[in-house]
């Protein structure tokens, strides 16, 4: 994160605003269609929170949403279906023995970000409403299908995880709109790797990948691949090229090699302070060579 | 918990309604816990957690670094769990138990295991980062089984010290969770 300037020594601080913690998503709704004031979505403020104290944000009201009744529901349905509300702070959703258990590629994306001090506030919607094209979590939700249910003035809708990031911190939700909650599919069986490249322990991602892998009934061949890149666009990267070249395989060297060239190819991150997009292609293709070895072995 | 911090302290005194504001802005009323004693405080919207603390609780044992989230300084507990007083507003901690390094050992109460390891191992140097890194460690030595090594050095990544190159702070902090969890995971190290 940038460093911010002070003039004169002075203490960082956020332009004046309102705040309101509503009881109910209807109370949130009719706070943001407030045309008077900017009104803003308040969640574990572990990114809204610098960028009002950096000025880089200046909205009239903030709406806290951590305190609406229902939002902080974690649960698995009777499909099987994993449910996250907007108010599930990182922490919980990666200590839950169900997220563990069912979905241990979101508890390990979760885990990758920042610190524990930091998850212990931050929310799982909040992360993916933010959308940082370096954050971990929607590459997670890409490679696990999500959906995302967003209710606003008229009406709850549901959007697909390839709808739902539009360009660098921009996503489907529109700022009136509530994202209320993320829904993933069930994902038995499927082997899974996080991995990522980060300057120091907690940082961003310069780059990382989520990737699952699916045996096939002979157990020796990749019935499906997912592989979705973080930190090499304006969006979670899914190359189909590299799916096709594991998808039928048995995941052994030659196969490994036909996808680390597919995403050598077909990466187009960009330069920045951080890493040249030469460098982050490389990085990328390195790592995931390394999750696809670490997700066969943990198919099932 | 002791609460002598009601006679030294502003902490437990009811802060009368703000001065007025050329700008509007939203003030609210809020009741909360801090270290153990019942703290009502008229608060603008915008006031920091770490600037309420210092600037209005005179808890200026909380230190503030970068006021953006990177350096962990600031950290204290919120309901039991180490947070950036610098990321968090005021008035989001209605309701809210939080401890910060003054509520450890107050008043002659003898220094805490964590406290006592940080001060035997040399776990610091200019102190400056040492509230945030005592806060953290303090929230390890209360969970209910031992955190493991990769779990202590993922909490302490969140800190930064300029002084002491971490290895002391580590070891205190192991000095603190060997003397809790000396009689397996439900015995108490005191
Ligand atoms: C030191 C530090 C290190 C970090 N490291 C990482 C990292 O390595 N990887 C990473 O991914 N993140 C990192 N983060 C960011 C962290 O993950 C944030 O918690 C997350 O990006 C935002 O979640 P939040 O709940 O705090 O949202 P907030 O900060 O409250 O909100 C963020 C934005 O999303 C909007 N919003 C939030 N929830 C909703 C909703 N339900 N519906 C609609 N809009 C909503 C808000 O209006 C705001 O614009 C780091 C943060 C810090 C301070
Ligand atoms: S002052 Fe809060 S993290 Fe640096
Ligand atoms: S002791 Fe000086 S910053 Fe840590």
């Amino acid at each position: 994160m940038r460093r911010p300037e002070r003039p004169g020594g002075s203490r960082l601080k956020p332009t004046p605003f309102d705040y309101s913690a509503p009881g109910s998503v209807g109370e949130v709704l009719a706070l943001l269609a407030d045309e008077e004031r900017e009104a803003k979505v308040l969640a574990g403020g572990q990114s809204l929170i610098p960028m009002l104290s950096m000025r880089l944000a200046r909205p009239g009201l903030l709406v806290d949403i951590t305190r609406v009744p229902g939002l902080d529901r974690l649960y698995a349905d009777a499909s099987g279906a994993l449910h996250i509300g907007a108010a599930v702070r990182q922490s919980r959703a990666a200590d839950d023995p169900v997220v563990r258990d069912g979905w241990p590629l979101l508890a390990a994306a979760i885990r990758r970000i920042g610190h524990p001090q930091i998850r212990h506030r931050g929310t799982v919607c909040g992360s993916l409403a933010h959308h940082d094209p370096a954050a971990e979590l929607p590459a997670a939700a890409l490679a696990l299908d999500a959906r995302f249910v967003i209710a606003g003035p008229g009406g709850t809708r549901t959007v697909g995880a390839a709808d739902f990031f539009v360009a660098t911190f921009q996503t489907a939700v529109a700022p009136d709109e509530l994202l209320t909650e993320v829904v993933l599919p069930p994902r038995a069986g499927d082997g899974w790797a996080f991995e990522e490249l980060a300057r120091r322990h907690g940082d961003f991602a310069t780059v990382g990948v989520a990737v699952t892998l699916r045996r096939a009934p002979d157990r020796r061949t990749v019935a499906a691949a997912r592989a979705v890149f973080c930190g090499a666009g304006p969006v979670p990267v899914r190359l189909p090229a590299v799916e096709e070249a594991l998808t039928g395989t048995d995941a052994g060297a030659a196969a490994l090699d036909a996808a680390a060239s597919a995403a050598l190819a077909g990466l187009m991150p960009a330069d920045d302070v951080h890493a040249t997009a030469a460098y982050r292609r490389e990085a990328a293709a390195h790592l995931l060579v390394r999750a696809c070895t670490l997700a066969w072995e943990r198919c099932s | 918990m002791t609460t002598d911090l009601a006679t030294s302290d502003p902490a437990t005194a009811t802060h009368a309604a703000p001065p007025p504001l050329a700008e509007p802005s939203g003030w609210h009323e809020i009741r909360l816990t801090v270290n153990g004693a019942p703290v009502t405080a008229q608060v603008e919207s915008r006031l920091l957690l770490s600037d309420f603390l210092r600037d209005r609780l005179r808890l200026t044992g909380t230190h503030v670094g970068c006021e953006h989230g990177v350096c962990g300084a600031c950290t204290v507990l919120v309901d039991g769990e180490p947070a950036r007083s610098c990321l968090t507003l005021a008035v989001q901690c209605a309701g809210a138990e939080l401890r910060t390094v003054e509520g450890l050992a107050p008043g002659d109460a003898p220094l805490t295991p964590v406290q006592r390891a940080f001060h035997e191992c040399h776990g610091m140097q200019c102190g400056f980062c040492t509230p945030g890194f005592v806060m953290t460690a303090t929230a390890l030595t209360e969970q209910p089984q031992r955190p493991d090594a990769a779990d202590v050095a993922d909490a302490l990544s969140g800190h930064l010290c300029r002084c002491t190159g971490y290895r002391n702070i580590r070891r205190a902090v192991c000095q603190a969770l060997d003397e809790r969890f000396a009689d397996g995971p439900a015995g108490r190290g005191e």
